[in-house]
C-alpha cells in the first residue's frame, strides 16, 4: 500500500476498493456460471477459468495490494519472483515431455 | 535503542523495513505455492485418461468460501483506509469482520474435510464399487448411505456424478466385511487428487489461521500502540493486510483449479 496516500485521497480510493470488490464477486459468479454451463471443450473451460482467475488476481494485487502504484524496489523483488516462477513452471512442462529413454508409457 | 525505519522509509529502498520484509516473504511464498501448483500440473497431466477425478468437491460450498475470503480482503483494506482517516472505531469494526470471515472460512473448510473423511469407497471381491457416507462399520458389516456405482468409465472418473446417474446416495447399503477387498475414505491417501487437494488447501488454511491470528493480535492486545505510535501501528496493519491479500490471491487460483476443472 503506497506511502503517499493522504486522508483526502483515501476517500476516493475507498470507492475504488468497493468497485474492485464487486468486480471480484462478478468474476466469481461468471467462473461458477461457466462451470454449470458445462462447456464441452476442456481446453476452453480451463482457459476461461484461468483467464478470469488472472483478472481477479490482477485486481487484488493491483488495487488491494497497491501494486499499480508502488516503489521500484518492490517491482524488482516481484520481477525476480516472476522469473523464477516461470522457470519453475517451464521446467515442469518440459519434464512432462522429457522421459528417460527406458520409461514405460501407458 | 529504537528500531530504525519502522515508520520512515529508508533512503535507499524507499520503504520502511517491515514492508520490504513482507514483500520478500511473499516472494518466497509465491515459490512455495508455485512448487505445489507445479506438482499438481505434473500429477494431473501424468494421470491416465479418465482417471483424474472431477466434480468431487462441493462447488456451492467452495463458492461461498471464495466470497467469504473476498469479503475479508475488502474489509482489511477498508480498515486500513479507516485508520488513515483516523477513524479507529470503524477500523475495529471492519477488522473484526475480517477475523469473523477467517473463522467462517476455516469452519466451512473443516466441514468439507470432515465430509471427505466420512465419505467411503468400498470395492468388493467380485469387483463391484460402492460409494457413500459411512453409517456404521463393525466386524460383520459396513453400512454406507449411498450405492453401487458404475466404475466401467474409470475408477476415479467423477465418482459422485456416476453415483448420481446410477441413482445412488438415496438409501443405505449393507456390505459384509468378508466380501470387502478394499475399503477407504476420501482422505489424503485415497488417490493423488485427494492428496494434492489436502496438501494445497491444508497449507492455505494454515495461512488463513496464521494471518487471522496476526490481524487479531494487532486488533486487540496490540492496539495500545495506536495511542503511543500511530504511524507505526498503521504500518503494522498495512503489512498484515498485504499478507492477507496474498492468502486471498492464492485461493483465487485454488478454487477453479481444484473445484471447477
Amino acid at each position: 500500500m503506497s506511502d503517499h496516500h493522504n486522508a483526502h485521497d483515501i476517500e476516493a480510493t475507498k470507492k475504488k476498493y468497493i468497485f474492485v470488490f464487486l468486480s471480484l464477486i462478478v468474476g466469481t459468479v461468471i467462473t461458477v456460471g461457466a462451470y454449470f454451463l458445462d462447456i464441452h471443450s476442456m481446453a476452453l473451460t480451463i482457459a476461461l477459468a484461468l483467464f478470469i482467475a488472472s483478472v481477479k488476481a490482477f485486481l487484488v494485487a493491483g488495487f488491494f495490494m497497491h501494486l499499480i502504484d508502488e516503489k521500484k524496489m518492490i517491482y524488482g523483488i516481484l520481477a525476480s519472483t516472476v522469473f523464477f516462477f516461470i522457470g519453475l513452471m517451464g521446467l515442469t512442462i518440459w519434464a512432462l515431455h522429457d522421459f528417460p529413454a527406458d520409461t514405460m508409457l501407458h | 535503542m529504537d528500531i530504525p525505519y519502522t515508520v520512515q522509509p529508508r533512503r535507499d529502498t524507499g520503504l520502511y523495513n517491515a514492508k520490504l520484509g513482507i514483500w520478500l516473504f511473499l516472494a518466497s511464498e509465491v515459490m512455495l505455492f508455485g512448487a505445489l501448483f507445479s506438482s499438481y500440473i505434473l500429477l494431473r497431466m501424468g494421470a491416465d485418461p479418465g482417471e483424474w477425478p472431477t466434480r468431487l468437491l462441493n462447488v456451492p460450498i467452495g463458492t461461498v468460501n471464495t466470497i467469504v475470503l473476498i469479503t475479508s480482503s475488502v474489509t482489511v483494506v477498508l480498515g486500513w483506509a479507516a485508520l488513515k482517516q483516523k477513524n479507529f472505531a470503524r477500523y475495529r469494526v471492519l477488522q473484526t469482520i475480517t477475523v469473523l470471515c477467517a473463522l467462517m472460512f476455516v469452519g466451512i473448510k473443516s466441514y468439507e474435510y470432515a465430509d471427505k473423511f466420512k465419505h467411503y469407497q468400498v470395492i468388493t471381491n467380485d469387483g463391484k464399487v460402492y460409494d457413500g457416507h459411512l453409517v456404521r462399520k463393525d466386524k460383520e458389516v459396513v453400512v454406507l448411505e449411498g450405492g453401487l456405482i458404475d466404475a466401467s468409465k474409470g475408477k476415479a472418473l467423477g465418482v459422485l456424478e456416476a453415483a448420481r446417474h446410477a441413482g445412488g446416495h438415496h438409501g443405505e447399503v449393507e456390505i459384509k466385511t468378508s466380501d470387502i477387498r478394499k475399503i477407504g475414505n476420501y482422505g489424503p491417501a485415497h488417490n493423488t487428487y485427494m492428496s494434492i487437494y489436502f496438501t494445497l488447501t491444508g497449507l492455505h488454511a494454515l495461512h488463513v489461521i496464521g494471518g487471522a491470528l496476526v490481524i487479531a493480535y494487532i486488533l486487540w492486545p496490540g492496539a495500545g500502540m495506536y495511542k503511543t505510535d500511530p504511524e507505526r501501528y498503521i504500518n503494522r496493519v498495512e503489512v498484515s493486510g498485504l499478507f492477507w491479500h496474498f492468502v486471498d490471491l492464492v485461493w483465487i487460483f485454488l478454487f477453479p483449479v481444484l473445484y471447477l476443472l
